[in-house]
């Protein structure tokens, strides 16, 4: 049976049953059940009902975030910070959750000292995670420096967006 | 030195696909197993789970997963759920991931390889197959 996303978007799964038939199912509740003909339909209380402690187990859906810095530092900008409060709140709410954090730099200065600082941001933000109790085995953390701007510039350009860290949970 | 070359690659390549993590348990109540080559583990929340294992929960048991593509799969109480043949490259995206519930009740959300390659992810049931064009759908198998 399918089930609308967060968004309201369905997907679809294509059932083939023995004996060959052949079922889509590409409408939000739309059932596909052996014993019955074609295509039926459930309403979304008994599903809840019938799949409640499957549902309830579902672990959170991975997500990701990005904190940008102040030029040539490892503090956060102002709007940032803010973003930072969110994410940690998300991390508290999971159980296990598992990070990797990966940090890079604009292309001011050169190449090896872009390399320290994005290994520096990197370990700020584990900071932040480890205070409030993730386990440092559970966070991944590599310094890319100025390798994959997001907004790729020439050499010697300061770009705030490209001064970020990417935090992924699962 | 052929001869030790053999022995080394002997003693390496049964460890390099042997122990591979392509998920992790990341809920789980009541009574969860995992059942790997033929021994029976008691499961929680932490601990990896490995191509061919079968998970299975007790009449109290939920148990939820995430894989390394980031699709999440639960089941329910009395459910068997086998993991049949999984891989993916992190890289490409590219990846096959076959499971199979024998028994129980499994909810699903698909993740990176079924975007990367729809139909990349397919659930087996002793009566049907699935193939998985994303990306949330749940199953019962009586």
């Amino acid at each position: 049976m399918l089930l609308p996303g967060p968004d309201g978007k369905v997907g679809m799964v294509v059932v083939e049953r023995q004996g060959g038939e052949r079922h889509v199912l590409d409408e939000a509740y739309e059932t596909s059940r052996s014993g019955s003909a074609g295509v039926g339909r459930r309403d979304p209380e008994s599903v809840r009902a019938a799949f409640g402690p499957a549902l309830a187990a579902l672990p959170s859906r991975p997500a990701s975030f990005l904190l940008y810095f102040e030029s040539g530092t490892d503090n956060l900008t102002q709007a940032s910070r803010a973003e930072l409060d969110k994410m940690l709140a998300e991390m508290r709410r999971r159980s296990i959750p598992d990070v990797r954090v990966i940090a890079h730099t604009d292309t001011v200065g050169d190449v090896a000292s872009n390399d320290a600082l994005s290994a520096q941001r990197a370990e700020r933000v584990k900071s932040f995670l480890v205070d409030i109790g993730i386990a440092e085995g559970r966070i991944q953390t590599a310094g890319r420096g100025e390798r994959e701007p997001l907004v790729p510039t020439a050499d010697e350009v300061d770009e705030p967006r490209n001064r970020r860290v990417e935090i992924s949970v699962r | 030195m052929r001869v030790f070359i053999a022995a080394c690659m002997l003693c390496v390549a049964p460890a390099t696909w042997a122990a591979e993590p392509v998920g992790q348990i990341k809920t789980a109540n009541g009574e969860v197993h995992i059942e790997r080559d033929g021994k029976r583990l008691a499961a929680q929340p932490g601990d990896m789970v490995l191509e061919s294992d079968s998970v299975k929960t007790g009449r109290d048991g939920s148990v939820g997963v995430t894989f390394t593509d980031n699709s999440l799969l639960s089941a329910g109480p009395d459910s068997v759920l086998v993991i049949e043949r999984y891989a993916f490259n992190s890289t490409t995206h590219a990846g096959h991931f076959d499971a199979s519930l024998k028994k129980g009740t499994l909810a699903v959300i698909s993740g990176k390889m079924v975007k990367q390659s729809p139909g990349a992810m397919r659930v087996r049931t002793p009566a049907s197959i699935m193939g998985v064009r994303g990306t949330e759908f749940l199953v019962r198998v009586d």
